[in-house]
C-alpha cells in the first residue's frame, strides 16, 4: 500500500470519522444488528405459536377439535371442552358491537361532519383518552356501578318490557353476559369511532358539496356522499372493533360471573376464552388442565390473528387518510391505524 | 296535449310539500341522533372518571403510598408494595422493550423495504393486536416454567412484549416524518449511513420517539393480564426481580374482587392513581407534540 494512499486514507478518517472501508462495514453490522432486532420480534409471535402448541398439544390430541364445540368444563373429574368459553366470547362481542356500532358511527360523523372544531377537538380528545382507561379499571367501575345498576335498575326495566323473551328471563344478579357486553361495547366505542373517524375524513369534500349542490338536506349528504362512499372502511373499522372485543379480558373477568355454562338468558353469569385463562391458569396444576387452558388461548390467538389481518386489509384499501394528523398516528387506537 | 288541471298541479305541489316536510324531519332526527350519540360516548368516561375520582379521593393519603397493605379486617395500610412493584416491571419492560422497539422502528423506517421488512412489519401488527392475556402465557412458558416460581422478570418480560409494537409504530411513523433531504445532506457530508441515524437522524426525532414510549409505558401500566401469572403478586415488599412483585393494576383486581369493603376502598384509591399516571402520560404527549406541530 503506497504511503499517499494510506495518508488520503487516515485524512479522511481524521475528517469524517472512519474511511470508506471502515464506513461500509460499519453499515453492514449496523443493518445486520438492525435484522437481528426484527428478526427477534418475528421471533416472538413465532414463540407465542409455538409455545401454545407445544402446551395446548395434549389436550387436542385427546378430544381433537370436538374441545372446542364440547361444553363439559370440570377440572377436578378432568373434562375439558371449551364450548361454552367459546359462547361467551361470541355472545359478548356480538352484544357489544350491537350496543356500540351505532353510537361509534354516530360519534364518528359528528366529529367530522357536524360539529364545529372546538367542539370536536374536545369530544375527540375525550374519546382518547376513554381509550386509555385501562381495563382493570372499567372492571372496577363495571363491579361496582354498572352491575348494582343492571340488578336494581336496567334487569327489571328489561324483564318488565321484554321479559316475554328467553334473552331477559331469570334474575338479574348483575354480574353476568350483559353486564360483559355493556363494559365491552363501553371499552370498543373508542377504537371504533376514532377508526370510523379516520375513514370519514378520508372522504372527499366534493362527495359532500356535490349532494349539498343537488339540494340534499345536511343528513341526506352525509349519508349519500359520507356514509354511501366509505361502507368497507366502517367493515374494516367495526372487525377491527370486533377483535378488541375478543381478546378483552380483565372488565370481562370481572362483570361476567365466571360461570362455565350456557345459557339462554343474558343476565345469566357466564364465561368467555380469555376470562377463564385469566380466573384459572394462575391455579391451575394438573397438566390437562394447563393444557386445555392454553388450548383456549391458541385458538384465541390464532382467532384474533385471522380477525385483525383480515380487517386490516380491508382498511388499507380504503384509507388513504390525507388529513391524517400526527395526534391520531401516535394514540393507542391508532396504533392499530392502517398505512396508505 | 292540456295543461294539467289546477287540482292535479296543486295536489302534486302538495306531495311535493309534504315530502320535502318528511326529509327536514328526517334531517333533524338524524342530525340529533348524532349528537346523541356523541353524549352517549362520553357519558361512560365521565362516569368511570367522576367516581373514580369521588371514591378514590377518599381514601388518598399519605400512607397510601408508603405503608404496606394492611390484614385484612384492619384498615388503614397502603399500596406501597405495588406502587413500586409496577415502577420496578415497567422498568424491566422498557429496559427490554424499548431499545428493541426504537431498533425495530428504524428498521422498517430506514430499511423498510424487501420481504424481511414486510414481515416484520406484519408482524408488529399482529403483536399489537394479540390479547395481552396471550402474552402472559408466553412469558409464563418462556420464563416461569424454567424458574418453577413466578417472578418480576417475567413480568418485565410480558410488558415488553406489550411495548414492543408500540415503540417500533410510532418510531417508524416519527422518523418517516423527517424529510428525506435531512438524511441526503447527511451521507452527502460523507458520513456513513448507520452514523448518519444514530447522530442526525434519532437525536432529531427524539422527542416524537419519547412520546412513542411514554404511550407505550402508559400502556404497559395498566396491563393485568400478562402479569397474573407471570409477577403474580406479593403482599410485601418485592425481595429481587427472579420473586413474584405486586403491581398495581394486579392489586386492585385483587383487592376489587375481595368481599372485604376496606379493600374495595383501596382498590379505588389505587385506580385513582392509575388513571392519574395513565391519562397525565397521555396528555403530556399531547402537549409535547402539539408543540412540535
Amino acid at each position: 500500500m503506497s504511503s499517499a494512499k494510506e495518508t488520503s486514507s487516515r485524512r479522511a478518517r481524521g475528517v469524517f470519522g472512519s474511511s470508506r472501508r471502515d464506513a461500509h462495514r460499519g453499515d453492514r453490522r449496523f443493518h445486520w444488528g438492525l435484522r437481528l432486532c426484527a428478526l427477534a420480534v418475528i421471533a416472538i409471535l413465532g414463540g407465542i405459536f409455538f409455545q401454545l402448541s407445544k402446551q395446548a398439544s395434549p389436550v387436542l390430541s385427546k378430544m381433537g377439535l370436538s374441545f372446542f364445540i364440547s361444553t363439559e368444563w370440570d377440572p377436578v373429574a378432568e373434562s375439558f371442552g371449551a364450548g361454552a368459553f367459546a359462547y361467551g366470547t361470541l355472545v359478548s362481542s356480538f352484544l357489544a358491537l350491537l350496543l356500540s356500532v351505532p353510537v361509534s358511527v354516530g360519534v364518528a360523523l359528528f366529529l367530522t361532519e357536524l360539529a364545529p372544531s372546538r367542539i370536536s377537538l374536545a369530544i375527540g380528545f375525550l374519546v382518547e383518552m376513554l381509550a386509555a382507561v385501562p381495563s382493570v379499571v372499567y372492571g372496577l367501575w363495571g363491579i361496582f356501578v354498572l352491575a348494582p345498576w343492571i340488578r336494581v335498575s336496567l334487569g327489571p326495566l328489561l324483564r318488565k318490557f321484554l321479559g316475554f323473551l328467553p334473552l331477559f328471563q331469570g334474575p338479574a344478579y348483575g354480574v353476568g353476559m350483559l353486564a360483559a357486553g355493556l363494559i365491552l361495547a363501553i371499552m370498543i366505542t373508542p377504537t371504533i369511532a376514532s377508526l370510523c373517524r379516520e375513514v370519514f375524513r378520508a372522504v372527499p369534500v366534493a362527495n359532500r358539496e356535490a349532494a349539498l349542490a343537488l339540494g340534499a338536506t345536511r343528513w341526506e349528504s352525509i349519508s349519500w356522499g359520507v356514509l354511501g362512499s366509505s361502507p368497507s372502511g366502517i367493515l374494516g373499522a367495526v372487525v377491527l372493533g370486533l377483535g378488541r372485543a375478543l381478546g378483552e379480558t380483565m372488565a370481562v373477568t370481572m362483570v361476567i360471573g365466571n360461570r362455565a355454562e350456557i345459557a339462554a338468558s343474558l343476565f345469566a353469569p357466564a364465561q368467555t376464552m380469555a376470562s377463564v385463562i385469566a380466573n384459572e391458569y394462575a391455579e391451575a396444576s394438573a397438566e390437562m388442565h394447563l393444557s386445555a387452558l392454553a388450548a383456549t388461548g391458541l385458538a384465541l390467538f390464532l382467532v384474533s390473528i385471522v380477525i385483525n389481518t383480515g380487517a386490516r386489509a380491508v382498511m388499507r384499501r380504503v384509507a388513504s387518510g390525507p388529513k391524517r394528523g400526527k395526534l391520531g398516528t401516535l394514540s393507542k387506537t391508532a396504533s392499530i391505524e392502517v398505512r396508505p | 296535449m292540456s295543461a294539467p288541471s289546477v287540482s292535479a298541479l296543486s295536489r302534486f305541489r302538495y306531495q311535493l310539500a309534504a315530502r320535502d316536510s318528511r326529509r327536514k324531519v328526517k334531517n333533524v332526527l338524524f342530525l340529533s341522533f348524532l349528537v346523541f350519540a356523541a353524549i352517549l360516548a362520553i357519558t361512560p368516561l365521565i362516569a368511570v372518571f367522576i367516581y373514580a375520582l369521588k371514591q378514590g379521593f377518599a381514601g388518598l393519603s399519605l400512607d397510601f403510598f408508603t405503608q404496606l397493605p394492611a390484614p385484612v379486617g384492619e384498615s388503614g395500610g397502603g399500596m406501597a408494595n405495588a406502587l413500586v412493584g409496577t415502577a420496578v416491571l415497567l422498568a424491566l419492560g422498557s429496559g427490554l422493550g424499548v431499545p428493541l422497539g426504537i431498533a425495530v422502528g428504524v428498521f422498517l423506517s430506514e430499511f423498510g423495504t424487501g420481504r424481511l421488512a414486510s414481515f416484520t412489519r406484519f408482524s408488529v401488527d399482529v403483536l399489537t393486536s394479540v390479547p395481552s392475556i396471550i402474552v402472559g402465557l408466553f412469558a409464563y412458558a418462556l420464563i416461569v416454567v424454567p424458574m418453577k416460581h413466578f417472578s418480576a422478570m417475567a413480568g418485565g418480560v410480558a410488558l415488553s412484549i406489550v411495548m414492543i409494537p408500540i415503540v417500533a409504530r410510532s418510531t417508524e411513523e416519527i422518523l418517516k416524518l423527517v424529510p428525506v433531504h435531512v438524511r441526503e445532506a447527511g451521507l452527502a457530508l460523507g458520513i456513513p449511513r448507520w452514523k448518519m441515524i444514530l447522530r442526525i437522524l434519532l437525536p432529531g426525532s427524539a422527542g416524537g420517539i419519547t412520546t412513542g414510549v411514554m404511550l407505550a409505558v402508559a400502556r404497559a401500566a395498566g396491563e393485568t393480564a400478562p402479569l397474573l401469572f407471570t409477577a403474580f403478586s406479593n403482599q410485601f415488599w418485592g425481595r429481587g426481580i427472579d420473586q413474584p412483585i405486586a403491581s398495581l393494576p394486579v392489586q386492585i383486581y385483587t383487592y376489587a374482587i375481595s368481599p372485604f369493603e376496606e379493600w374495595h376502598q383501596q382498590a379505588w384509591t389505587g385506580a385513582f392513581v392509575l388513571i392519574a399516571f395513565v391519562l397525565s402520560l397521555n396528555l403530556l404527549t399531547r402537549l409535547i407534540l402539539r408543540k412540535r406541530t
